[in-house]
């Protein structure tokens, strides 16, 4: 391997791809410094560097174009209000990105897969012609790493006035006589404990700002502890009863706190319920039900809205019926 | 030190049109604005100093990031009745100020509409008065300051010490440093009270001569402009003009200038608390109750007057009605003010208040002082004439009012006008650069440079015009 410098300087190197072509073949091997990628290309090996090493089979592109990430400018008559959807990279989450960054919120998106994350951020910026959703990768059940992430978000923003929080996992035991603590664990630590480590902070801010809106995705599973889910039963259980809890705390100081309860959606999770599915509505659907509840600072809504009503009848099912039933 | 959540803070602007949240700091003594920087360098964060924050727009706004209060350090450090010399915190408001050396005889030499603003925000927009044609910005009479840059240094500015800071920190919107104290040159007066002359102008033309040709006579000048008239009218108002009384002027000087003779008055007829005013305010604050109240006010100042007039009263309208800016309603207001040159500000002027009436947008108030140029870097004053237009903002109009405003910025750099930081909240990067001209950017920038080479200061407004 020849081990030349080449001598490109720094503005060549911002604005051209360098691609150096050798035949060594694909494996572990380390550069001095700056190469930014690496493909096979018909039995060779691809390296696209910043500053190549070697003196065989270099060949330069032009890079495209940056991507400006600044935001528009805030002003009287450009007014924004600042968003964090945690949970965001399919289903509801983004359907609701998509459906806020329409109403002219500017949004942080977070959520574990990059890279579908990435290509609805793209999709939505395209889409409204300016920079009106930025991603982030975030594991919920990271909970110490939330208040530095929480910090940056506040300021890449220029502020917040909006907190989402829909991350959830459904992982059902498999069977009225099946019980699994590992599967019950992970749907506590996602849905509830991660759902706190958020809001926690985020309803401090917003007390002291006097200002602010909180919605936590809950669903019809929370309000009856059934056989065929205990875990999730619980873990939406959990989180109603602590998004009602802040709402105790924040009404009076000006921030509103708003339960959704969705039914069942036409998105992945509806893979994991068993049995028949019935009122399953687009996630689309149920983003415009919680942008209106949002609009009118609702504090609990079911979507599709005639869970109300089914959810009334089985809350109100003595137990003695109850548990003799199978659903 | 560290952030707690708990100094999260909604920030607004003056006219309640813009929101910003932010941690808020509150500065008591320069060490703590060491150790925000610190902290904030630490955290990734931005900081802007922050008085009273009663800007226009946001210049004090920093979205997600740091806002020092300083509206603590309020301290008057040392005063010399003798010579007029005042050194003072920066959060040493206009109001504690005046009440403090007008007993002795004195009075601060600029002042602005209101009195609620701190000296830090006056200098870091170098305001100016109604006396701008005579007197300069305050600027202009800052004898020496103080401050601290975000790397901790502590540098001592005045005309002839560190000019080139001196002359780009005043001006330089907080920018480059925090202040950390100011000495500045009062103004001798002899009585407390202002000999007032008032008379009309019937058009823009006849406006524009009489605040050229009467300012030489007066101390201070200031139009009020009726900016619902149309047609041959257009541009018509009222103009005062306002002198000092000489020594003698006044038989009872000691007692015009005790601050109960200053006091503006918290009733209305003696009855009416003012602070309810606004509710009464508002159903008028729309086009055509507007235009009711412009023409009965230009019809009530018709005939040529002369009266005495307190210090406080004639320089704080602004006060004058307590939060009468709530009466604009959930959307507030935006100040838009250009400023220019004597030769071109009847054209431009005539054509904006046309467009305004044509898109069905005119402004409620309009008011115009005269100017000259100031040799600060990023100074907003010419040898002419400045025009501020008050606007509702609504749901509605906010599209429309935001595409007459770009429309205003082309007419005003072509006919060579400039802007004010303090006051419009809509201009863009290339207005600025327009105006501003970018060697003085490039000058501004260096400066920054040298005094915050980590970039921790930023306000929203540094990073929608300068950013």
């Amino acid at each position: 391997m020849e081990s030349d410098w080449h001598n490109y300087n720094d503005s060549f190197a911002d604005n051209y791809y360098i691609h150096v072509t050798t035949r060594i073949a694909a494996g572990s091997f380390t550069w001095q410094d700056g190469h930014s990628a690496l493909s096979k290309d018909g039995g060779r090996v691809m390296l696209e560097c910043t500053y190549p090493h070697m003196d065989d089979n270099v060949s330069v592109s032009p890079k495209p174009a940056p991507v400006s990430k600044a935001l528009p400018a805030v002003t009287p008559l450009n007014p924004r209000r600042r968003g964090i959807i945690i949970g965001a990279s399919d289903g509801l989450g983004a359907a609701l990105a998509r459906c806020l960054a329409r109403e002219g919120y500017t949004l942080a998106l977070l959520a574990r897969r990059s890279e579908l994350l990435e290509l609805l951020c793209d999709e939505i910026n395209r889409a409204s012609n300016e920079n009106r959703a930025f991603a982030y990768h975030h594991n919920v059940a990271e909970y110490d790493k939330v208040p530095d992430l929480l910090r940056k978000i506040v300021s890449d923003l220029g502020g917040l006035d909006l907190v989402v929080f829909l991350a959830g996992v459904n992982h059902p035991p498999g069977g009225m006589d099946k019980y699994n603590f590992e599967n019950d664990r992970k749907m506590i630590e996602i849905n509830l404990i991660g759902a706190m480590a958020w809001l926690s902070p985020v309803a401090e801010m917003f007390q002291s700002a006097k200002a602010g809106q909180i919605v936590g995705i809950g669903s019809v599973a929370g309000d009856r502890g059934r056989v065929g889910n205990p875990g999730y039963n619980t873990s939406k259980a959990g989180l109603a009863t602590y998004l009602e809890a802040l709402r105790n705390r924040l009404t009076r100081h000006g921030v509103n706190v708003l339960t959704v309860k969705p039914g069942f959606l036409k998105t992945e999770m509806l893979k994991a319920a068993q049995g028949v599915t019935p009122f399953a509505i687009p996630p689309e659907k149920a983003a415009e039900d919680i942008l209106k509840a949002m609009q009118k600072r609702k504090q609990v809504i079911y979507t599709a809205s005639i869970w109300r009503w089914i959810m009334l009848a089985i809350q109100h099912t003595p137990s003695f019926i109850f548990r003799r039933l199978s659903f | 030190m560290s952030l707690p959540l708990n100094t999260f803070t909604q920030l607004e602007n003056f006219g309640h049109s813009l929101k910003a949240s932010s941690y808020r700091i509150q500065i008591k003594k320069t060490e703590d604005i060491f150790e925000a920087f610190q902290l904030a360098k630490k955290l990734g964060l931005k900081v802007t100093p922050r008085g009273t924050g009663i800007s226009y727009n946001d210049v004090s706004l920093n979205g997600g990031g740091i806002v020092l209060d300083i509206s603590g350090m309020n301290q008057i450090l040392e005063w010399e009745p003798a010579s007029g010399v005042i050194r003072c915190e920066p959060g040493v408001t206009l109001e504690r100020l005046w009440q403090f050396v007008e007993p002795n005889g004195w009075w601060p030499p600029i002042v602005s509409g209101t009195m609620k603003t701190t000296l830090g925000g006056c200098l870091s927009t170098n305001i100016h008065g109604k006396n701008n044609f005579r007197a300069g910005p305050i600027g202009e009479h800052v004898v020496e300051f103080t401050a601290m840059l975000p790397t901790g240094a502590v540098v001592t500015c005045a005309p002839k010490k560190n000019a080139d800071l001196f002359h780009a920190m005043i001006s330089g919107l907080g920018m480059l440093g925090v202040f950390t104290s100011i000495t500045l040159k009062m103004k001798r007066i002899h009585s407390g009270l202002l000999s007032v002359d008032a008379w009309h102008a019937p058009n823009l033309s006849r406006h524009l001569s009489g605040l050229l040709d009467n300012a030489p006579h007066y101390d201070y000048i200031v139009g009020w402009l009726d900016t619902t008239a149309r047609g041959r009218s257009l541009g018509r108002g009222q103009i005062h003009g306002a002198q000092q009384l000489k020594e003698g002027e006044d038989p009872n000087p000691q007692e015009t200038m005790q601050l109960k003779v200053q006091h503006l008055p918290d009733r209305l007829l003696g009855v009416m608390p003012k602070s309810y005013l606004h509710y009464f305010m508002n159903p008028f604050m729309n086009n055509l109750g507007m235009q009711g109240i412009n023409m009965g006010r230009y019809v009530t100042g018709l005939r040529r007057h002369t009266f005495r007039q307190s210090h406080a009263e004639f320089h704080f309208l602004l006060d004058y009605v307590p939060n009468w800016e709530r009466s604009f309603g959930r959307g507030g207001l935006i100040q838009y003010q250009s400023f220019l040159p004597k030769e071109t500000a009847e054209d431009a002027w005539r054509e904006m208040i046309r467009l305004s009436h044509q898109r069905g947008l005119p402004s409620y108030l309009g008011v115009t002082k005269r100017h000259r140029p100031d040799n600060f870097l990023l100074t907003h004053a010419v040898d002419g004439f400045s025009l501020a237009l008050d606007f509702k903002v609504t749901d509605r109009n906010r599209a429309k009012l935001s595409q007459m405003l770009q429309d205003f910025d082309r007419i005003v750099l072509e006919a060579g006008g400039r802007f004010y930081f303090a006051k419009n909240s809509e201009t863009s990067c290339e207005t600025a650069r327009g105006f501003l001209g970018d060697e003085v950017i490039a000058r501004f920038k260096k400066l920054k440079k040298r005094c915050d080479p980590n970039n921790l200061l930023e306000s929203d407004l540094y990073r929608r015009v300068l950013g």
